[in-house]
């Protein structure tokens, strides 16, 4: 039995036959080779997973790729160009970062990067409803996503000074 | 460095001035933060099979019957293989460090014969089209067992009542006693003894990426590729070829992007052999993901010791020495990091101090549980853990300041190289190298505040109680034998660098690029690291014991340095001049002055960049073909050591039992930070770690031995919201004077002493409950227990 869903992927119109016990997350890595959404755990703990679904992080091993039917999903791959917390091209420097990317690699807040995208989708869903979010607020929005590497801090960090930087604009 | 905060706002890789020692954001970071790296799951080959493991459901059982024919008859599955097909190649996996003597009677084959001894352990390997059907299948494969009782401590274990091995005769794998000075004199004069039974809890390193493996045999080239390889490639390689009868350089390994390793990741696994079998029966690419189930049972687990430690002193608090028992759970079987844990915890426990008269005794010990490998600090956590928390046993009973009865007993500046003597019996005698472990101790003790933290008491105002835990540690670095860096040249100005040691997230690639920037005055942008493959470098040794930087990256040195030569000594035929009268700058050999008092300008050569003659290397010269690749070995005769104190301040809960850790300071001397970003990384992502698992982490086993963390949600490790006060601060005051570089090791210093303070802090805490800490982890469960015990003693004094 197989279930055709149509889906907005990084701003990408697919219509997909799939699988009703098919996850979003394999959907996305194995049918579409968006290879950038990560399993670290495939039972719904490490976040390594999370993807924005119409605008909310989702882990995507704990979704069905059928329940994704009609949604708009943002992965990491899309966060660069379909971010709207990108800022002004004058913020985005020469490596077509986004703001929140470039943070991350200026605190060093990635090490393997293997939870880094994960990390990065819920972000960009905290920084969308909380512009101006404290040290707090940041480490209770990441308490769901398991980095082994960094200890945080430097997570936490780059976060908070991408923040700023959305809120201060293209003069920072 | 002092860093609470990264680094940021330093980069432009092209500044001028030395690039060794800048805070450089990483040139790997683009492709992971876009999505855009290569794990090996993201790896697709035309035609690939997915292969899934059936693992044994018990901790001990007799195999009597495996039987695949419902799991054959599966639309989508292609193979299963038992025993019976790999029987006639396989070979056991082979010991690679730490060969005690008996060891090779607990070996472990691929697929199990006829007995089973851990929960998880490999009985067959199922191949289907896709993942899910694999899966699908591992239910319909039916074998039946005859379940036998486990053996699922070191106590059961020595008591050799229930045999995990029956053919060997005895759980216990080896024993050794290993000693310095004169340890019965020592103790029978010392006129203070305390002896005390420590244990230290069975973790996983828990990379967040599980292995994962992807073999195919290129028929074309006759060559086995595997994907998905880490850590130690090469030793993989040469059994692997000799397993499936090829020449070495028809197998290839190849390591992608590596999602942690922390040690466990890269050894040869049973998978490590069935993968390829896989692939090499078939003729079609076999791929493999480990679930995080199979990883919990699966890969290595560590730390699990119990010790039993006897300090003596004088009367004045100067150490004697140290006695003890270490007992060893290896799990099932010895596997590739043979008795590395419980030899380490022994050579490792008199630490950073003078302490002339030490003896123990080794048991490594066979349990129906997962084998035992290394993870990050292997032995230190466990034997600081043990050896700190004994001194501050000790520094109670004396009257003692825990301050104060380290300061006078580190090994001071003076004393180095200090010897410490053959406390590992596959290991010549060792000395710590260089260092001034008093400074270092007292700039923990004045950043944190120490004498200010104790005047605040054990009670605070809110009623939590306070505790102070200091610990110090040595840790050793940069391990032998050897390892090969390869230079070469490109025309278009580039330069590609080669080296066998793999990378798991460490910035190897902007870190290698640093050291030889500074030899051949390039910008960073310049140079290529190329790691990951058998094919770059002729052999090499690979990643673990804090060694890349301090070997790999003194090979990639001295070929810089070599390169140089051959350049100058190329110009200096092409152009017919002395070499002594060519210079270096910039990039660009150039032609002194002659006479130099004439005070001339050097004049630029032409050609006279590496990338001019790597041009005229292109067009058929030569010798210009000779002088743009260099190869050199650098090889290790003496490792070196780091050394530092880890800081604790916590508030314990009386009701409750939650900890909060207020502050957390290491201090960690590393002689030279190549990039201080990149070790600071290293240094609080390991204080965390060790933190996390001093607190949460635990494989838990029932009596019947079954692992009961098989999950993430039993299984708990360190969150963003767990620990947020920690600092670390990375010293170079004392460079290691074993390599061209300065550099000790600077991924394990953060972890080794976190188990030994915070045991400490919490112990200072629950002191006047009549709580003692002996045990990790210093769970909230554990404490509360401990502390309802030492209530209802007290009620009934």
């Amino acid at each position: 039995m197989t279930h055709s869903i149509r889906l907005t992927v990084n701003g990408k119109r697919f219509e997909q036959v799939v699988e009703p016990r098919m996850t979003l997350a394999d959907f996305l890595r194995e049918t579409l080779d968006l290879t950038g959404t990560h399993l670290g755990c495939e039972h719904g703990v490490c976040g390594a997973c999370t993807v924005l679904v119409d605008g909310r992080s989702v882990r995507g091993c704990l979704m069905y790729a059928v329940q994704a039917d009609g949604s708009s999903v943002v992965t990491v791959e899309g966060l660069a160009e379909r971010c709207p917390l990108n800022g002004p091209a004058v913020l985005r420097g020469e490596t077509g970062l986004s703001v929140l990317q470039e943070s991350f690699r200026e605190h060093h807040a990635l090490q393997c990067g293997f939870c880094t995208a994960g990390l990065l989708t819920t972000a960009h869903a905290l920084l969308e409803e909380t512009p101006d979010p404290t040290p707090d607020e940041v480490r209770h929005a990441i308490s769901g996503n398991l980095c082994r590497c960094t200890g945080y801090v430097p997570i936490v960090e780059a976060i908070l000074d991408a923040a700023r930087r959305l809120r201060e604009g293209p003069t920072a | 460095m002092n860093a609470t905060a990264s680094v940021p706002g330093q980069h432009g890789a092209t500044a001028g001035g030395p690039q060794v020692g800048r805070a450089l954001p990483r040139t790997e970071d683009v492709r992971f933060l876009t999505g855009r790296a290569t794990f090996v799951d993201d790896l697709k080959r035309p035609g690939q099979l997915h292969a899934v493991v059936v693992r044994s459901p018990h901790a001990h059982a007799r195999i009597l019957g495996i039987d695949a024919t419902r799991a054959l008859a599966l639309p989508g599955v292609v193979a299963v293989y038992t025993w019976g097909d790999i029987a006639s190649i396989a070979q056991p996996i082979p010991i690679r460090l730490a060969p005690l003597e008996g060891f090779e009677r607990y070996l472990q084959y691929p697929l199990a014969k006829d007995r089973v001894r851990h929960v998880g352990e490999p009985v067959a390997l199922v191949v289907a089209d896709d993942r899910y059907v694999a899966e699908d299948a591992l239910d319909l494969v039916d074998v039946e067992y005859d379940t036998e009782p486990p053996v699922t401590d070191v106590h059961q274990a020595e008591a050799d009542g229930t045999l995990v091995h029956p053919d060997a005769g005895s759980n216990i794998a080896a024993r050794y006693t290993v000693s310095r000075g004169d340890p019965d004199g020592g103790f029978s004069r010392a006129p203070y003894r305390r002896r005390e039974t420590f244990r230290c809890h069975r973790q996983a390193a828990l990379p967040m990426e599980t292995r994962g493996l992807l073999a195919e045999f290129d028929a074309m080239q006759r060559v086995l590729r595997i994907w998905g390889a880490a850590k130690v490639t090469f030793f993989n390689r040469r059994w692997l070829a000799k397993v499936f009868s090829m020449e070495e350089s028809a197998v290839e390994l190849l390591e992608l992007d590596v999602g942690g390793s922390f040690g466990v990741r890269g050894e040869l696994y049973p998978e490590d052999f069935l993968v390829p079998f896989a692939a090499l029966s078939l003729g079609r690419p076999v791929k493999w993901i480990e679930d995080r189930r199979e990883h919990l049972l699966a890969t290595n687990h560590s730390r699990e010791i119990e010790c039993t430690l006897e300090i003596a002193c004088e009367a004045d608090g100067r150490f004697i020495g140290l006695r003890g028992r270490v007992l060893g759970d290896l799990g099932a079987y010895v596997r590739t990091n043979g008795g590395v844990v419980p030899a380490k915890a022994a050579q490792f426990m008199p630490g950073p101090y003078r302490m002339p008269d030490c003896e123990f005794e080794v048991l490594a010990l066979m349990t129906n549980k997962t084998p035992v490998g290394t993870y990050r600090g292997p032995g230190r956590y466990e034997a600081n853990f043990f050896r700190e928390r004994l001194i501050d046993l000790a520094a109670a009973d004396l009257g003692m300041d825990p301050a104060q009865i380290r300061r006078i007993n580190l090994i001071g500046p003076d004393e180095m190289p200090f010897p410490s003597g053959q406390l590992c019996p596959y290991e010549p005698a060792i000395e710590f190298d260089t260092g001034d472990y008093p400074m270092a101790f007292e700039r923990a003790l004045a950043e944190t505040g120490y004498g200010e933290m104790l005047k605040a008491g054990n009670v605070a105002a809110d009623g939590r109680l306070l505790g102070v835990g200091l610990a110090c540690f040595v840790e050793s670095s940069g391990a032998g034998p050897s390892e090969t860096g390869r230079i070469k040249a490109r025309p278009d100005g580039g330069i590609d660098l080669f080296t066998a040691c793999s990378a798991s997230g460490q910035g190897h690639e902007t870190v290698m690029a640093q050291i030889v920037a500074d030899v051949l005055e390039r910008p960073v942008e310049a140079f290529t690291l190329h790691h990951g493959s058998t094919t770059l470098v002729e052999f090499g040794y690979g990643t673990y014991h804090s060694r890349a930087v301090v070997v790999g990256g003194s090979a990639l040195h001295r070929a810089g340095e070599k390169l140089l030569a051959q350049g100058r000594a190329w110009c200096a035929q092409h152009h017919g001049i002395e070499p002594s009268m060519i210079d270096y700058r910039a990039g660009r050999f150039l032609r002194r002055a002659d006479p130099p008092a004439a005070g001339g300008e050097p004049a630029p050569l032409h050609p006279g960049t590496f990338a001019e003659i790597a041009a005229l290397a292109d067009a058929g010269d030569t010798s210009a073909a000779a002088a743009i690749e260099a190869v050199a070995v650098f090889e290790v005769k003496k490792r070196t050591y780091t050394y530092g104190t880890h800081v604790a301040q916590v508030a314990v809960d009386p009701e409750t039992a939650e900890v909060e850790l207020l502050r957390f300071l290491a201090i960690e001397d590393i002689g030279r930070a190549v990039n201080p970003l990149l070790v600071h990384g290293q240094a609080i992502g390991a204080a965390v770690q060790g933190i996390g698992a001093t607190f949460l982490d635990e494989l838990v086993y029932d009596d019947s031995g079954q692992l009961v963390t098989g999950t993430l949600a039993d299984y708990l490790v360190a969150t963003a919201t767990g620990f947020p006060n920690i600092e670390v601060i990375t010293l170079e005051a004392h460079p290691s004077k074993l390599n061209p570089l300065g550099v000790k090791g600077a991924g394990e210093g953060g972890i080794v002493a976190t188990g030994a303070a915070l045991g400490n802090a919490v112990a200072a805490a629950l002191a006047g409950l009549g709580v003692k800490i002996t045990d990790l982890p210093l769970s909230p469960e554990r404490l509360a227990r401990a502390m309802r015990e030492a209530r209802t003693r007290a009620g009934a004094n």
